[in-house]
């Protein structure tokens, strides 16, 4: 900490205009490594509090560490880049919200505290930045998934489980638990298998999220997707992949 | 010099380094006696931590004719050391039994202190530190760092089974229960009507629920309070002489296990739940935020699996 927190104050020092336009509100030392890492190097990146990342400061579990993102205080969202900056893996998912709100809850493996972050790509090709410090112990990507010792978990691969809850507000909230080990690869001896591909549409096939997964996400990740009145279906089907090419497939009824 | 003197000299230096540095690990244990022959050591109302040692536990022991029963043995081997001689201070009666109330960390980890011969435990606590001693072990250095030095798990030799134990003179019950855990020994002392409860109650600090099973946890509450106690000895917190303590745990987990249940059931995701508010009643409940935080983690993922139904796969 002591040495980011150093090249924070240096940034200070520099002027106020600079350190605005450039500082890490997280002041994290793998910032810039993140940005040329995932963003492309000619767009606008602005650090932006309308996107929003809700993590618990404090994470005691880090193979479980739930993660809510929330973009829909932007206008016209694209795509959304959720990572975190110290993670051996730091690439967590990216979804695109093709009709549902732009916005996903989700559950992570940290290796250790990180920050944790959402880009939102907006129509005019600007990426948006929002994130929070998650502390842990850690040590949550270099376990193995307690399914890939179990037999129990082959026979039910790729099982959907799902409910639909009207909102208050309006519209609809899809929650979903996929039955999946997400090995990361970084256990020893045991391959990285995770869910590369998930995508949400309604009864009639029309798109309405579109999710790619790296492998921190948990092992059986349970997501948190919310439908805009306008969208709502009498009935929505997930459909995808794992990285070995088994499908997942599944009605989800009201 | 050759190198490999060098290498001793650096060596020693080191040796007397780590030497020092346990001479400051002095958990400053002070038995308070509550009854007659009974002595409690009240731990702080804290997470662990490096200042803490772990010593966040109440231990007990009863000074009777024929030798010392310690009710559990502390957070770390330093803990546990320092334990027997306090004991030994207050009496030149020898510890014969060494009794785990269940399978947490803080509760077992001294047992290095004591003769093999002495340790004594439910059957199920015993499985259970046998299956998750190491891991808590590591977790403890972690999270207590330099007073861990030197602390392994060591699993109770002596299984347990409910019902009277007489002891130099002293009539107690052992009563198993489970909730905490699956497997929680409570203790009452007959002859000086002092209920040793473990962690089945807490008092004015929020329970913590890694293994628990709430409705199994509320029945034993239940049947706690119909002993003949008139003092308390909870696993976290203060001594009382009245149910209170019991009470207070049934409020907290009834509550806990009512909103988390009604979150999942209404589709809240996990962060949601999370940030629901603390009833202003259980502010006063140490480290409440935190052991809140810990619970959802803990207890939310079944919770909201059971409002999830399996979907059929589409041809």
């Amino acid at each position: 900490m002591n040495i980011h927190h150093a090249i924070a104050v240096a940034a200070l020092a520099l002027g106020p205009g600079i350190a605005a336009a450039q500082t890490d509100p997280l002041d994290s030392p793998r910032w810039g490594d993140m940005k040329k890492e995932f963003l492309p190097a000619a767009a606008r990146v602005v650090f932006d509090e309308r996107v929003r990342v809700i993590a618990p400061l404090t994470a005691e579990n880090a193979l479980n560490v739930p993660v809510s993102v929330d973009a829909s205080a932007l206008p016209d969202v694209k795509e959304v880049l959720v990572f975190a900056d110290f993670n051996p893996i730091a690439r967590i998912v990216r979804f695109e919200p093709r009709g549902a709100r732009p916005g996903l809850g989700f559950r992570i493996k940290l290796q250790q505290s990180s920050p944790v972050r959402a880009a939102a790509r907006t129509g005019d090709g600007s990426w948006h930045v929002g994130g929070t410090w998650v502390n842990t112990t850690g040590g949550g990507c270099t376990l193995p998934s307690t399914g890939s010792a179990s037999p129990e978990w082959q026979k039910r691969l790729g099982e959907v489980s799902s409910r639909v809850w009207p909102k208050k507000e309006g519209g609809e909230r899809i929650r979903l638990r996929v039955i999946h080990p997400e090995d990361t690869g970084l256990a020893a001896g045991i391959p990285a298998f995770y869910i590369q591909q998930l995508d949400l549409a309604d009864a009639a096939g029309t798109p309405l999220m579109h999710i790619e997964g790296f492998e921190p996400l948990a092992e059986n990740p349970v997501f948190t997707i919310d439908i805009p009145p306008a969208r709502a279906a009498s009935g929505y089907r997930v459909s995808g992949r794992d990285n070995n090419g088994n499908a997942i497939t599944a009605t989800i009824e009201k | 010099m050759s190198a490999p003197a060098r290498a001793l000299i650096a060596l020693f230096a080191l040796g007397w380094a780590l030497l020092l540095a346990a001479a400051d690990m002095d958990y400053g244990l002070a038995p308070e006696k509550i009854a007659d022959d009974t002595w409690v050591l009240t731990g702080r109302s804290e997470d662990f931590s490096f200042t803490n040692g772990g010593n966040i536990v109440n231990t007990a022991f009863i000074v009777t004719q024929a030798g010392v029963l310690v009710i559990d043995s502390g957070p770390s081997r330093a803990y546990g050391e320092q334990l027997r001689r306090a004991i030994a201070r207050i009496t030149r009666q020898p510890v014969v039994r060494v009794i785990n109330t269940h399978h947490h960390p803080d509760h077992f980890l001294g047992n290095q202190a004591f003769a093999p011969d002495t340790l004594a435990a439910l059957p199920g606590t015993i499985h259970g530190i046998h299956t998750e001693g190491g891991s808590f072990n590591d977790n403890m250095y972690r999270l207590a760092g330099d007073w861990m030095a030197g602390t392994e798990p060591v699993a109770p030799i002596h299984p347990l089974a409910a019902g009277p134990l007489e002891l130099g003179g002293h009539q107690f019950e052992l009563i198993a229960l489970e909730g905490h855990t699956g497997a929680d020994l409570a203790i009452l002392d007959r002859s000086t009507g002092v209920l040793f409860a473990g962690d089945l109650v807490f008092h004015d600090r929020a329970p913590t629920t890694p293994h628990a099973r709430l409705p199994a946890w509320q029945a034993s509450l239940d049947t706690l309070e119909a002993l003949p106690f008139r003092h308390l000895v909870p696993g976290h917190g203060p001594v009382a002489n009245d149910a209170g303590p019991i009470r207070q745990t049934r409020a907290w987990l009834g509550w806990l296990d009512r909103t988390l249940r009604q979150a999942a059931d209404e589709g809240l995701d996990m962060t949601e739940a999370l940030a629901l508010p603390l009833p202003a009643e259980f502010r006063r409940l140490a480290v409440v935020d935190a052991e809140y935080r810990r619970s959802v983690g803990q207890l939310y993922p079944a919770l909201e699996q059971q409002t999830l139904r399996t979907g059929k796969a589409r041809e």
